[in-house]
């Protein structure tokens, strides 16, 4: 078995790429068995994939038998497997509930050109995430940014109308200046060092050539205009909150934690002594970040826009953790574990305000009177994602507000702590705004279109898991004490 | 000066404007453009900077093909965008979405 063809890396970027090719030249609107079948098969195979992490430490794989630095070599530690770990969980669920969604004709209007497109894109961009995860050097990165990039904007633009294509358009630019600062950051990199790979890259020293500086800027910048932190949030909201709602899901729940990643991978390696010096300022933006999102949820007319901006206040947090990392790991813990519980109670989010979508053709908040009798289930899910997001024990998001508070009370930094704690409090006001709408009695109850049940319990799996994580936490949590392979 | 040095120089100053097109130019195509603009300045600088030891070296060179077809997948993928902008709405430009709704 020890047979490269065996090794499981090179066929979480393969397998996606197939099934996404196939349901391509199979024609609009097909694919969707297809796409099941390789994302449950890409679940089991990241889930053998973790075990060997675990009995075995972090795996290298070259590809073809290369090697780097001509090759490209796909390398998994812990922290990119549990990145792996849930983008496959959260993608298997999104696509039960997007076929669903999807194959009603019944209603919606959002979902009409989304249909022809959403599986081959859909692929491609779970091709492009699992390769960000595996990939081990910086120009690398680079390429599968682009990837996941192009996918993403495709997804937002495939519902085909004017707005869509708007948020798409913007989308793009601004991913492609944000790549462009990346790659003129790698190239700095090259010209001093000689080399992109991170294992072969020295840490950033106190007498680093101004050019390494630079690059740490322009691919710090990059990255945080990728992953929306305030003030780079503009594109986000339209993106998110115009899209259809298994593409919402996707974006809101994977997409931007695939940028963060590479960024929190960057600050703990390469550029690490650098981040010591200004960690303070991902920390003020995401402060800023919790505030401002949580403000713009209050206000939000439409229900989708609203959780789009609960997004940018999620983000916030895992920002929240640089000036806060330490030896001890606490912070690192809290940031992977938000990224977790947020993963997946954003994708629930979404799916059910796609399931109030369909059944009442309408999207403002307003609209939701009275609902709470009718959907009990959908409802209960969206009230489960609110306790992730809002932090209350036990769920995922509990243990995630825990740790990063622990992490400023060990080092006697108050400030950060009171900013977990008046987040919390902010997001369940714009909670509770949601689910009060739903329990008020209204006397017009107009017909409410039959909803696939298919939509409700998938939501309600994603909301229930998100709570469920914060139980089984700490386990998970210990896989990011493997390391790099070697 | 090296030449190295030169496509270097030249490439940053090709970047700086590129960026500078994308921020703050209103018209979609002139934003496309900017930013093939901005692309070619990071891939001379890349070629530029590589070159240090008087010897051609290959990796470089492969990083910019590979950044090539990247950047004229992403340009199509623009272009085809604003060309279906167009024929919705008539516009070339991005409406300047305030930050509610």
């Amino acid at each position: 078995m020890n047979d490269p063809v065996y090794d499981v890396a090179p066929w979480l970027v393969l397998l996606p790429l197939a099934w996404a090719g196939l349901a391509f030249v199979w024609g609009p609107g097909r694919g969707a068995r297809l796409a099941l079948a390789g994302t449950a098969l890409q679940l089991l195979l990241t889930l053998r994939l973790a075990a060997e992490l675990l009995s075995l430490g972090g795996r290298r794989h070259a590809v073809g038998g290369w090697g780097a630095p001509l090759g490209i070599d796909l390398a998994v530690d812990g922290l990119s497997m549990t990145m792996l770990l849930l983008t496959q969980a959260v993608a298997f669920a999104v696509f039960i509930y997007a076929r669903a969604y999807f194959t009603d004709r019944s209603a919606d209007g959002d979902g009409h050109g989304a249909r022809n497109h959403f599986w081959p894109l859909a692929g491609f961009l779970l091709a492009a995430m699992n390769a960000l995860y595996l990939s081990a050097d910086l120009f690398n990165l680079y390429v599968t940014l682009e990837l996941l990039g192009l996918a993403a904007v495709g997804l937002v633009a495939a519902g085909g109308n004017a707005a869509q294509v708007s948020a798409a358009l913007r989308y793009l630019l601004v991913s492609l200046l944000a790549s462009g600062a990346y790659l003129l950051g790698v190239a700095l990199i090259y010209g001093s060092y000689g080399t992109v790979a991170l294992s072969a890259l020295p840490l950033m020293s106190a007498d680093a050539p101004l050019a390494v500086a630079l690059a740490a800027a322009l691919m710090g910048v990059a990255l945080l205009l990728k992953t929306a932190l305030f003030p780079f949030h503009f594109w986000l909201p339209p993106a998110h909150g115009g899209a259809p709602a298994p593409v919402s899901a996707l974006l809101s729940a994977l997409v931007v934690k695939a940028t963060f990643y590479l960024f929190l991978r960057l600050g703990l390696g390469l550029f690490a002594p650098l981040g010591e010096t200004i960690a303070w300022l991902p920390g003020l933006l995401g402060s800023a970040a919790i505030f401002w999102g949580s403000w713009q949820a209050l206000r939000a007319q439409r229900l989708k826009m609203l959780v789009a901006y609960s997004t940018v206040a999620q983000l916030g947090y895992l920002f929240l953790i640089f000036p806060l990392l330490a030896p001890d790991g606490l912070a690192l813990q809290a940031g992977v574990m938000q990224a977790l519980s947020h993963g997946l109670a954003k994708a629930a989010m979404f799916m059910t305000a796609g399931v109030f979508l369909q059944v009442s053709g309408r999207d403002a908040v307003a609209d939701l009177a009275g609902v709470a009798g009718r959907l009990p289930v959908t409802l209960f899910a969206f009230g489960l994602a609110g306790v992730t997001l809002m932090g209350l024990p036990p769920s995922g998001g509990f243990l995630a507000k825990w740790l990063l508070i622990d992490a400023a009370l060990a080092q006697g930094r108050w400030g950060w702590a009171a900013v977990v704690i008046a987040g919390g409090l902010l997001t369940a006001l714009y909670v509770f705004r949601v689910v009060r709408q739903a329990f008020a009695s209204t006397e017009a109850r107009p017909p409410l279109a039959p909803v696939p049940r298919t939509l409700e319990w998938t939501a309600f799996a994603l909301a229930a898991a998100s709570v469920l994580l914060g139980l089984r936490g700490m386990e998970v949590l210990h896989l990011l004490d493997v390391g790099a392979a070697s | 000066m090296s030449s190295g040095l030169v496509y270097a120089v030249v490439g940053v100053l090709l970047f700086v404007l590129g960026a500078a097109g994308m921020l703050l130019l209103p018209h979609l195509l002139r934003k496309i453009l900017a930013f093939n603009l901005l692309g070619s300045g990071a891939f001379l600088i890349l070629v530029g900077l590589a070159q240090r030891d008087g010897g051609v070296d290959p990796v470089p060179h492969a990083m910019v093909l590979t950044g090539i077809v990247v950047a004229v997948a992403a340009t199509a993928l623009a272009l085809a965008l604003l060309r279906r902008l167009h024929a919705l709405s008539g516009r070339t430009q991005l409406a300047d979405e305030s930050a509610d709704e």
